[in-house]
């Protein structure tokens, strides 16, 4: 067995105007087949940096990003991306045709077939009512779910999530969490999500890397796939967060424990 | 203790639910509109009525004014208008001038989605678009009139050029700036499915920079009808038949002047229509639908 991608060694830098700035410093982790794998840090880890490197958007300035063994190169729909701004769907296009737009953009899929998948993801995500609805007229929930629904009838081979949640109110959030978790326990797709809540990253990972901030670089790598929303009240739970929490915010002059 | 004694103390009071499955559902959640809030909110009505006023006060004035030949009153016009399309030369000068308009209308349009196209996808298409525009956007159209009945000879060939001059840079400065406004959410969306050059542009900018290239093309098709007007109330007639312009600059010649208005109000009649049907309907059928404009 290989893992389906594998980071290694990368070291991420972009250019401001007035500065080149390292996001991520020699960021090596590896993502296996039917992975919930989190990337957590604070703001300034460059956690969503490293999700576009994957997704192709951004070149690596040093180290290597492979899927499935070959390099990452341009974006492409083998990586579907779900990202945070609601306005990630097409206003131009209504539910249904912003799912079949990128089966058919890629020519993977022919008409017919993107219209059947279409329809069951829709059901899967529970927007049947909403199929033809444009999409400013939807919720943000609701948004948040179509775009799930677009990258999953995708069958990429890893789904990027750029904070999906994090724009949606908490109650709308946990819901969503949830139907996540429920669609992956169905279909067992592999996702790379990014996240800056512990407590997120715990319920919804199976994998967490934890990565320190300014640049950044690997903290630790932790399993969470016992955890879900009913342990959230325990004291594994409790004990995992607090230990994550120490990791991101101790810092080692003011004494706080360093966990290795 | 003295500290908290300051402090306002929370007010006590019982924790109530309620079943709503009990509760009646309260009246006028939703009911149709009166026949006077449908009325009063039908644009079409409004706008109307403003027509209707801006007549009513036109009327009025010149039949104070008592001067023909100076300002007719609305209905003479209104008369003479019909009558022009009927009986009189207005109908083919209007098909004259309107035909030369959307056939360069449309090259406008074309040259200038050419153009922008190939500036959000090369470096040296935007340097291009942005020097041409900046060098010809200011450049009165009816300026390279000359210049063009040189080249292109007394004829449409000479109208034409000038009108996709009017209309190019107009509708190129707008769709290109909505070409950059245009979300980074979007791009990615549409890099992500590997979408790239002519596909990437027709398939994600265009669409998500639509409020602006309507917007270009309302000013294109204005900047287009003066160029126009002016062109030939300058050379006049081409061909065998002039246009609207010619017809107005005829009238106005032979003292005329209530087919002058006739004339005139042709052409905001026909500026009205396209903007109140043709332009408003685009909308209603996709920015408004969309969510992108209000």
């Amino acid at each position: 067995m290989k893992p389906l991608l594998s980071a290694h060694d990368v070291t991420l830098q972009y250019k401001t105007r007035e500065q080149l700035v390292t996001a991520t410093q020699r960021v090596s982790f590896d993502v296996w087949s039917s992975d919930r794998f989190v990337l957590l840090g604070p703001s300034g880890c460059g956690k969503s940096t490293l999700l576009k490197s994957v997704a192709g958007f951004i070149k690596p300035a040093g180290g290597s990003i492979t899927l499935k063994g070959k390099p990452i190169g341009e974006p492409g729909a083998d990586r579907m991306m779900v990202f945070q701004e609601f306005d990630q769907l097409l206003p131009w296009k209504t539910i249904r045709q912003n799912i079949m737009f990128p089966m058919l953009a890629c020519k993977r899929y022919g008409k017919k077939e993107a219209a059947e998948r279409a329809q069951d993801y829709i059901a899967k995500v529970g927007l049947s009512a909403f199929a033809d609805a444009f999409p400013h007229t939807l919720s943000g929930g609701m948004k948040q779910r179509a775009a799930i629904a677009r990258a999953m009838a995708m069958e990429p081979d890893i789904l990027l999530m750029d904070e999906p949640f994090a724009a949606l109110d908490a109650l709308t959030r946990r819901k969503m969490q949830e139907e996540l978790l429920r669609l992956w326990d169905d279909i067992r797709f592999t996702m790379l999500f990014v996240t800056h809540s512990i407590e997120e990253a715990i319920i919804v990972g199976s994998r967490i890397l934890v990565l320190s901030a300014h640049p950044g670089r690997v903290r630790a790598e932790i399993n969470a796939d016992q955890f879900d929303h009913q342990a959230q009240g325990s004291e594994t739970f409790q004990a995992v967060q607090t230990r994550i929490h120490n990791m991101l915010f101790s810092e080692p002059e003011l004494g706080g424990e360093r966990i290795q | 203790m003295s500290q908290a004694q300051d402090k306002a103390v929370i007010w006590h009071r019982d924790e109530y639910e309620i079943d709503i499955e009990e509760t009646a559902a309260q009246q006028d959640v939703s009911r149709p509109l009166t026949r006077w809030e449908s009325f009063s909110n039908n644009t079409t009505v409004r706008r109307s009525s403003v027509l209707i006023a801006l007549a009513i006060i036109w009327e009025i004035y010149a039949t104070w004014l008592n001067n023909p030949l100076m300002f007719p009153r609305f209905s003479e016009v209104t008369v003479a208008l019909v009558e022009g399309y009927i009986s009189g030369p207005l109908a083919i000068r209007t098909w004259t001038t309107l035909r030369v308009l959307v056939v360069g209308y449309a090259l406008g349009i074309v040259l200038a989605a050419v153009l922008t196209s190939l500036a959000v996808l090369t470096r040296f298409g935007t340097d291009l678009l942005s020097t041409l525009t900046s060098m010809f956007n200011p450049l009165p159209a009816i300026a390279l009139l000359p210049l063009s009945l040189l080249w292109f000879g007394l004829g449409e060939a000479s109208l034409l050029f000038i009108i996709v001059h009017s209309v190019l840079w107009a509708v190129a400065l707008n769709m290109h700036s909505g070409f950059l406004e245009v979300s980074q959410t979007q791009r990615s969306v549409g890099h992500n499915y590997g979408l790239r050059g002519v596909r990437y542009v027709m398939n994600i900018l265009m669409p998500a920079a639509l409020p602006s290239i309507l917007s270009g093309l309302k000013i294109g098709w204005a900047f287009a009808w003066r160029t126009l007007i002016a062109a030939e109330l300058v050379f006049g007639v081409s061909s065998r038949s002039g246009g609207l312009g010619w017809y107005i600059f005829e009238n106005r010649q032979q003292l005329d002047t209530t087919n002058v208005f006739a004339g005139l109000s042709a052409v905001v009649l026909i500026g009205l229509l396209v903007e109140s049907i043709i332009f408003r309907t685009i909308e209603n059928r996709t920015v408004r639908r969309w969510g992108m404009q209000v």
